[in-house]
């Protein structure tokens, strides 16, 4: 090693040492008291303090602040309101129809962050399927094009709504392309339905990678012989996809589709950059509605997204609890646990 | 050693390709073009001068008006290639535009003026790569104070990330304590608890902290990370207990045992963990959006957000920004491309 | 039930050559065995005939008709793989019954047959069982039933039974035979256990290096075998290998074996036609060979015994001769020998083999 590289090497090595001798002293002394087995609590404290500061705490608080009024942010000066805040949000002359209701900007979120959710899972799953599939055949550079795929994953929502913002302008390179072929330029991001579709290809195009490789190890998992016993069995290829890789992939299907509607219901940082919310409130979502309410306006109104916070909390609740069930049952029915 | 041929031929056990194969390998090629793309357009045209930005269709290239030298003239002028009266075409710099009349002259005999009518010159084009978007953001927007912040958060969060998160997944995986598995349990159902459901009174708590507008603001509560909790667990538990075991009898305090062995044994787990760290506090929006209010304290993806406001008229500097902040994932994502994609599978089937 | 025939099979994995051109006639209701070391094609060549695996050249016909370019799901032949691969997610009804499904089989047929496939295995209390929760044994059975469910033309076995323990493998071994008595459809058996293949076959096929040594019924190739080969292949223990020099004399062949200082009284009834050296091996089978004298005629050799293994019914002497040869004997009953002892014994002639001691190791033929 020349020695530029040696004093590289040797300086955090030196800080490193440093640190472990200052922190060896006390740490040693913790031990004579704790005793070994209870060291334990020392090394897990530091996360444990974290979460619960920044995690179990707020969870509490924000029950509080549900359940209270006022602009202040201080919890003792803000005056008791009870259930106040959900009935505001809640305040609806018909739930169908967000225009009849008090807070109909929340309304609009919710069905927009349905209609959302549910879209873009059904078809980023739908692709992710395809695409796992596709690779999971014996072709050529099967470790690039995974790659491929990925790499928007990695990609930061700022720069990934950027990227899109730029090809979506009203002279971006996709109306070029269209008046080539001799349309029309569209404005893509100031019509309503458009800029709900945008924001669901560009999450799409976002994550689908993930759950691509997700589906591909299941796919993997398979073995090929069974694939060969089907043949044997005369199956049809479409028989072998829907009678065996169908079935046994559903574990991962399960999975994927909870994770992604758990993610698809926050869905933010992309879109508040990309539409903004807009055209008006065609792209406004829940977590939004959340920002907005509590940090963006003029007056924080923190008991109005707190409560909000939680009804997103309750949904995403369920969720969870739907996905843990359906994980089991289909487990259970895997390997005829039911059956005695 | 198959030959190149038989390597592309080699499909469903047959020697030719069938329909399904080439379906797969156009599907393949779209989505190559899909992905890769949009990422290369902002990257070709954040090499684009704003005069080029703004042609509307845009060229694949970034392209510029040629400009030269003219004695008697401080500054280089724009080259045109005009329609003189008699209708010969010539080269000639432009001096000055009033209305539709531009004023042309031969650079090299600058005496002589040319009027010609505005739409009786085109520009001459040549390839010009515009490295000015690159050096003046740092100059003229503080894009360095971003950089910074962003590195800053990423780097410091990434290795208390690392330590606090070893610590925890070692008590959990080498100790027995009462309420070793409860601790276990708690730290797992944080992951249900996504940060998006308590802004507000998280707010509150990094206010009264004192940490509004600070950088530690955003680094403190994101160190704690179920998901790596249980990656280095997951990888803790199989390091054998034998070798605790002979290091204590070597009177090696607990604390010694944790840097001395745990920590060189967890490598692999712990670059798993850094790189997804990395990635997170890197792509952090929501939570540093609320933090941060100050622009001085913006990391680049806040800035990013606040400029497409402002810069809408101005996407040269944007796009070089945007360049800038998804270099370092890609630089990764390039290097570590294999790793990344098994071990993302392989977390994600638990 | 089919005959099957391979034409000058031939297969290829991009360059390598992996079946050289093999030419096999299996008759309507043969149960045919291959049987070879590991690497020699044998699961490639079945492979082939499912239809699992491409033929580079040559043809493959199933009751006369060219099956080359029939994918495997529509050649109509049954086959129990090594591990069975069982579907994991159905039934044990549902995978008996998910060929028949493939055939769009009416409900109440599919009951009746997987009904009759399952008391013909003794797998009708196990029928809403899933594989993970039976036995190894029982999961053999159920790749059977599945094959056998949908009535096939030809029986594919690749290798079944390696996964089971001996005393079980024991078991099914008979059960197979048994099934094939019953049923008499066309079985093509792959396994590496030559036990398995005498026990079970009508005829074996010895495969080596992707070529066919040779074609024939378990005695054939146990008395006659035609190389070398064949004959250390069948049989356990080996046979036994002993140099030896020949020459013709009169309408024999003179042999002097290396460990024997004289040349053998009379000569050995076996043709030579051609020969580049004199050099010979001759080959005996452990059981073949007495101990002490012989009343026919036979070789006379010397022997010390290097190691005595009885077990009661059989004894085994592993000899040392002189030249530093090994020869292994196999001795009914219980032997008084112990080792140390020098001892003769007699290799009767009638017993004996002779191979080429060239590249192909081939027998003589005897006279």
């Amino acid at each position: 090693m020349s020695s530029a590289r040696t004093r590289l090497v040797e300086f955090p090595a030196t800080i490193l040492a440093a640190v472990l001798n200052v922190l060896d002293a006390p740490m040693r002394a913790m031990q004579r008291v704790l005793g070994v087995p209870r060291i334990g609590w020392m090394f897990v404290a530091p996360n444990l303090a974290i979460l619960g500061v920044f995690t179990f705490l707020p969870i509490v608080i924000n029950f509080y602040f549900a359940f209270t009024g006022g602009v202040a942010l201080y919890p003792s000066e803000r005056p008791f309101t009870g259930l106040e805040n959900l009935r505001t949000l809640f305040d609806c002359e018909n739930f169908l129809d967000p225009s009849t209701c008090n807070k109909d900007l929340f309304w609009r979120a919710i069905y927009n962050t349905a209609e959302f959710a549910l879209l873009q899972v059904g078809l980023m799953i739908l692709f992710a399927l395809v695409t796992a599939l596709v690779l999971n055949r014996k072709i050529l550079g099967r470790g690039f094009f995974r790659g491929v795929f990925f790499y928007p994953v990695l990609l930061s929502p700022v720069v990934v709504a950027l990227i899109w913002k730029w090809v979506l302008q009203r002279e971006g390179v996709l109306n070029a392309f269209l008046m080539g072929a001799g349309s029309s330029p569209v404005g893509w991001l100031s019509d309503a339905s458009w800029a709900f579709f945008w924001c669901i290809f560009v999450s799409i195009w976002a994550h689908m990678g993930f759950y691509t490789l997700i589906l591909l190890a299941g796919l993997q998992a398979i073995p090929a012989d069974l694939y060969e016993a089907a043949a044997m069995d005369g199956a049809t290829p479409w028989r072998r996809f829907y009678r065996i890789t169908l079935p046994l992939l559903m574990p991962n299907l399960i999975v994927v589709l909870v994770l992604g509607l758990i993610r698809a219901v926050q869905i933010f940082d992309e879109v508040f950059v990309l539409t903004g919310g807009g055209p008006g409130s065609a792209t406004t979502f829940i977590v939004q509605f959340i920002y907005q309410t509590g940090f963006a306006e003029a007056i924080h109104q923190y008991g109005l997204a707190a409560a909000a916070s939680l009804v997103l909390a309750a949904s995403l609740l369920v969720l969870t609890l739907a996905q843990l069930r359906l994980t089991r049952r289909n487990l259970a029915g895997r390997t005829g646990r039911d059956n005695a | 050693m198959p030959s190149l041929t038989t390597l592309l031929t080699a499909t469903r056990g047959r020697n030719r390709l069938d329909w399904t194969d080439w379906l797969s390998y156009a599907y393949l090629l779209l989505g190559l073009i899909l992905m890769f793309g949009p990422v290369l357009w902002l990257v070709l045209s954040s090499f684009k001068s704003a005069a080029a930005l703004n042609e509307f269709p845009p060229r694949l290239l970034p392209y510029g008006q040629r400009s030269v030298t003219v004695a008697g003239q401080d500054n280089p002028l724009p080259l045109y290639r005009a329609k003189l009266a008699d209708g010969t075409m010539r080269e000639l710099a432009e001096v000055r535009r009033i209305g539709i009349q531009s004023t042309l002259v031969d650079p090299k005999a600058p005496d002589q003026e040319f009027k010609v009518n505005i739409r009786d010159r085109a520009p001459v084009r040549e390839f010009q790569v515009a490295f000015g978007n690159y050096t003046e953001i740092f100059e003229k927007f503080s894009f360095g104070t971003y950089l910074w912040n962003s590195v800053f958060i990423t780097v410091v969060a990434t290795l208390i990330t690392l330590l606090f998160n070893a610590m925890a997944a070692f008590a959990l995986s080498k100790y027995r304590f009462r309420g070793r598995d409860a601790v276990f349990l708690i730290i797992i159902s944080t992951l249900m608890i996504p940060p998006t459901i308590i802004l507000v009174p998280n707010f509150l708590v990094v206010s009264e902290l004192g940490l509004l507008n600070s950088l530690w603001g955003v680094i403190w509560p994101a160190v704690a990370t179920p998901t790596g909790v249980f990656l280095l667990r997951q990888y803790m538990l199989t390091i054998p207990d034998e070798l605790i075991e002979a290091a204590r009898m070597d009177h090696a305090s607990e604390w010694r045992i944790f840097w001395r062995i745990i920590l060189p044994l967890s490598a692999p787990a712990l670059a798993v963990l850094a790189i997804f760290s990395v990635m997170w506090r890197w792509n952090d929006f929501l939570w540093p959006l609320i933090v941060l209010s100050r622009t001085e304290k913006f990391t680049l993806q806040l800035a990013l957000n606040a400029f497409q406001g402002e810069l809408t008229t101005q996407w040269h500097y944007l796009l070089a920004m945007t360049v800038i902040t998804l270099l370092p994932i890609t630089f990764v994502f390039s290097f570590l491309q294999r790793h990344i994609t098994t071990g993302i599978a392989a977390s994600g089937v638990k | 039930m089919a005959s099957l025939e391979l034409k000058q099979v031939i297969k290829r994995f991009g360059d390598a050559t992996v079946i050289h051109g093999v030419d096999l006639q299996v008759r309507d209701g043969e149960f045919v065995v291959f049987v070879g070391p590991s690497g020699c094609g044998k699961s490639t060549l079945l492979r082939m005939i499912a239809g699992l695996e491409s033929v580079s050249e040559g043809d493959l016909l199933i009751d006369g008709k060219r099956v080359n370019d029939i994918s495997a799901a529509q050649r109509g032949l049954a086959m129990v793989f090594q591990s069975y691969a069982l579907y994991p997610h159905m039934t044990v009804y549902q995978n008996l019954a998910f060929g028949l499904e493939n055939l769009k089989t009416p409900r109440a047929e599919i009951e009746t047959k997987v009904q009759a496939a399952a008391k013909l295995l003794r797998l009708d209390a196990l029928l809403e069982r899933r594989p993970m929760q039976l036995s190894g044994g029982q999961r053999q059975r159920v790749a059977i039933g599945r094959a056998i469910v949908r009535n096939p033309t030809i029986f594919l076995f690749d290798e079944p039974l390696s996964n089971l323990d001996a005393e079980l493998r024991v078991q099914m071994r008979s059960e197979i035979s048994a099934l094939h008595h019953r049923i008499g459809t066309t079985m093509i058996y792959v396994t590496h256990d030559q036990v398995e293949a005498m026990t079970m076959a009508d005829r074996i096929v010895v495969l080596r290096g992707g070529r066919v040594e040779q074609i024939g019924t378990p005695l054939d190739l146990y008395n006659r075998p035609a190389n070398r080969f064949v004959a250390g292949f069948i049989g356990s223990p080996q046979m036994n290998f002993l140099g030896a020099s020949a020459a013709a004399r009169g309408a024999g062949l003179a042999v002097t074996l290396d460990s024997a200082k004289r040349e053998a009284d009379a000569a050995l009834p076996f043709e030579r036609a051609t020969g580049a050296t004199d050099r010979v091996r001759l080959g005996i089978r452990p059981e073949h060979i007495v101990l002490g004298a012989h009343s026919g005629p036979s070789l006379a050799v010397r022997a010390t015994i290097e190691r005595v293994e009885q077990l009661g019914a059989e004894s085994f002497l592993y000899c040392l001769l002189e030249g530093g040869e090994r020869l292994t004997v196999h001795s009914p009953g219980q032997v008084a020998h112990s080792s140390g002892d020098v001892i003769d014994v007699s290799l009767p002639v009638a017993a004996t083999h002779v191979f080429e001691d060239a590249d192909d190791e081939r027998a003589l033929v005897r006279r």
